[in-house]
């Protein structure tokens, strides 16, 4: 297998939580929980979860927005887990994030011209002619006319200031982009059109994309490989195929029994779980989601290692004997030792 | 089972802005039977949420009104009735559910309060029994442990329980109807799965009709009897839930299915798409507007299409460019 662009190792994020009169810290909200995955040139991993399972944490401290706790996150053969922000600065030029919400993301006091000059004005690079150039370049590729370069952000519909936000990331020609829910917030029918735009990109580019979403068809349309987040940890990781049609561990077959099927006549069976995810506040020992379910063989996951663990080729699962079936339980249990 | 509890007949709905009185309901015509679901999908600015609103006339004040059209529940016309005579009609006989529980529910008050209130106001109870009344709404919502619950304030619940807490309100009264205008849209998947399986079985055994608006066709096929596609403030196409899934006639109902992901639509391949978008509200033509958006010319965009039964319960608006066959 060729060298990852991106590894991710045992990465942790914690985010103190201060309470009493005197604010001392009286726990942490373990948002992203010794988390390891990698991410190959071209390739795009989707990251999938329900609200609070640390999906855009994880995302944002790839990129050094958060700080991680522990582990490590290598890009290109370089550890930046302890990087400076001067050291960050070169990086992003190969690195680069879209987010959720565009009218946020982008700044609505500067014309879409400058959102897009500054990528390059930061990083030094063209002369004003070329930037000129490129930004139109920029605005032709993500299929904006060239007359968009002067009206600020609020004049565009949502689907075209996701563009814009596309245009940006793509303005120094990274090899990865981290995006956030970049669909979650389009109708149906420009939602389409921007996972066409993000295709024919990643195909012209080699782009690789961390592709965090909560919509399950999406990710599977657009992913090679997706990860199932359930309270900070990966629970399973597979080829995007493979883990639709054959999921393993239970809460990825409880999450993918919940998506609304868009067709009447499909006949399916859905596993109704209760209750919501527990909060990440100080998280039950062992087991989450063993917990989430009152599994009767929740207690024995408490002092075990619930480690992502490869059940068959290039198909991981945590080794939680509450959620896998007995036979890959063992399975697991037996790769482990 | 046909006998219809609401009719709503060419309801025109207009809001006084600077640029003059724009349309953003124009000529919808629907009904909904007893115990049925009927579905209204379209994408944002369509106008399904204006027509909920015309409905139970809660409309944003003083530049959104009814100005033509009939709204026809248990033989009153709705569209014509005083604010009083609504209130008493709101949250009795009809239910609200709306998107976001945080503004739906008072922040300042607790459960129990808000819940109560519905029994007070439309069921003449006193505040004991409204009290356990709304004790038996939390249990029928499975709220756990209701007794302690009753006496929280929304902010301490999470976004899955402020939901059952608005359905719970929206069901007090035991009401005919309800209008839930995108109940899951802010919830994760298998919340929205309890959710919707909840709102469901409440249904199927308080006989209560529904119309469910989501831009979500998934929700749409898996909860809904009858559907109404609309697309630009008009019903542009209205059929059985199956009728649409599996025969749908209109350009645009077809472009918005195709256009979706499935889960077995190969993977990172390109998706068919709608080219362009809605236009905005004031732009609109009079002919067909869905002509616009694909920039066609001519007579489509001046004569406003029929909006014909094509085959038993299956209406369209017929553009004869959109609709094949006609």
């Amino acid at each position: 297998m060729e060298s990852p662009l991106l590894s991710v190792n045992g990465l942790k994020v914690h985010f103190p939580v201060h309470g009493g009169v005197l604010k001392r810290q009286i726990g942490a909200v373990r948002a992203v929980d010794d988390v390891s995955l990698t991410i190959a040139p071209g390739e795009t991993l989707g990251l999938v979860g329900e609200s609070g399972c640390g999906k855009s944490t994880l995302g944002k401290a790839i990129v050094r927005l958060y700080r991680p706790n522990a582990g490590q996150i290598v890009f290109e053969g370089r550890d930046i887990t302890r990087a400076s922000q001067s050291q960050i600065r070169p990086l992003r030029r190969d690195m680069q994030m879209i987010f959720q919400d565009p009218s946020e993301s982008l700044n609505a006091r500067h014309s879409v011209r400058s959102i897009l000059e500054e990528p390059y004005i930061i990083h030094n690079i063209g002369t004003k002619e070329e930037r000129r150039r490129w930004v139109n370049e920029l605005l032709d590729r993500v299929g904006l006319p060239s007359s968009s370069a002067d009206k600020y952000s609020f004049e565009f519909s949502g689907g075209q200031r996701q563009r814009i936000g596309i245009a940006r990331a793509i303005a120094l020609k990274p090899k990865l982009i981290i995006c956030d829910e970049p669909v979650s917030a389009l109708d149906v029918s420009v939602q389409s059109q921007v996972l066409n735009l993000m295709l024919e990109l990643q195909q012209e580019m080699g782009l690789a994309y961390l592709f965090i979403a909560h919509d399950l068809a999406v990710v599977k349309h657009i992913s090679d490989r997706v990860a199932v987040m359930y309270l900070g940890k990966i629970v399973e990781l597979a080829d995007a195929d493979e883990i639709y049609r054959d999921p393993r561990h239970a809460y990825t077959q409880a999450l993918l029994s919940a998506i609304p099927v868009a067709d009447p006549r499909a006949k399916k069976k859905r596993i109704l779980l209760e209750g919501d995810v527990p909060s990440p506040i100080n998280p039950p020992a062992g087991s989450a989601f063993g917990h989430r379910i009152s599994h009767p063989l929740y207690e024995q996951t408490m002092d075990k290692d619930l480690r992502l663990t490869e059940l068959s080729p290039d198909h991981f699962v945590a080794a939680d004997p509450c959620c896998l079936s007995p036979a890959d339980y063992a399975a697991v249990a037996k790769a482990s030792q | 089972m046909s006998e219809v509890l609401l009719d709503v007949r060419k309801l025109i709905t207009a809001f006084d802005t600077d640029a003059g009185l724009l349309r953003a309901v124009d000529q919808v015509s629907f009904s909904v039977k007893k115990r049925q679901t009927l579905g209204i999908v379209g994408e944002s600015g369509c106008g399904k949420s204006v027509t909920a609103m015309s409905i139970v006339k809660l409309l944003p004040q003083p530049s959104g009104r009814i100005i033509e059209g009939e709204v026809w529940f248990k033989e009153r016309n709705l569209a014509t009735i005083s604010a009083a005579e609504m209130r008493k009609i709101r949250g009795n006989e009809i239910g609200v559910i709306f998107q976001e529980p945080m503004t739906a529910l008072n922040p300042v008050h607790r459960i129990g309060k808000q819940l109560s209130e519905g029994f007070i106001l439309h069921k003449g109870m006193n505040k004991k029994e409204a009290w356990d009344a709304s004790i038996e709404m939390l249990k029928l919502v499975r709220i756990p442990a209701p007794e302690q619950r009753i006496g929280d304030y929304p902010h301490q619940l999470s976004g899955g329980m402020r939901q059952r807490i608005v359905i719970a309100l929206a069901l007090a009264c035991r009401p005919d109807l309800i209008i839930a205008d995108e109940p899951t849209t802010a919830l994760d998947v298998t919340v929205q799965a309890q959710i919707l399986d909840l709102i469901k079985e409440r249904q199927e055994q308080l006989g209560t009709s529904m119309i469910l608006i989501t831009h979500d066709l998934g929700v749409i096929a898996e909860t809904c009897d009858e559907v109404v596609v609309m697309y630009g403030g008009r019903v542009i196409e209205r059929a059985p839930v199956d009728e649409i899934f599996h025969n749908p006639r209109h350009a645009y109902t077809k472009g918005l299915l195709a256009s979706m992901p499935h889960l077995d639509t190969p993977r990172k391949t390109i998706l068919p798409v709608i080219p362009g978008m809605v236009a905005s509200l004031q732009d609109f033509v009079t002919g067909c507007r869905f002509c616009q958006r694909m920039k066609r010319e001519g007579a489509v965009l001046r004569e406003r299409p029929l909006y014909q039964e094509i085959s038993p319960r299956h209406w369209v608006e017929a553009c004869p460019v959109c609709v094949e066959s006609l």
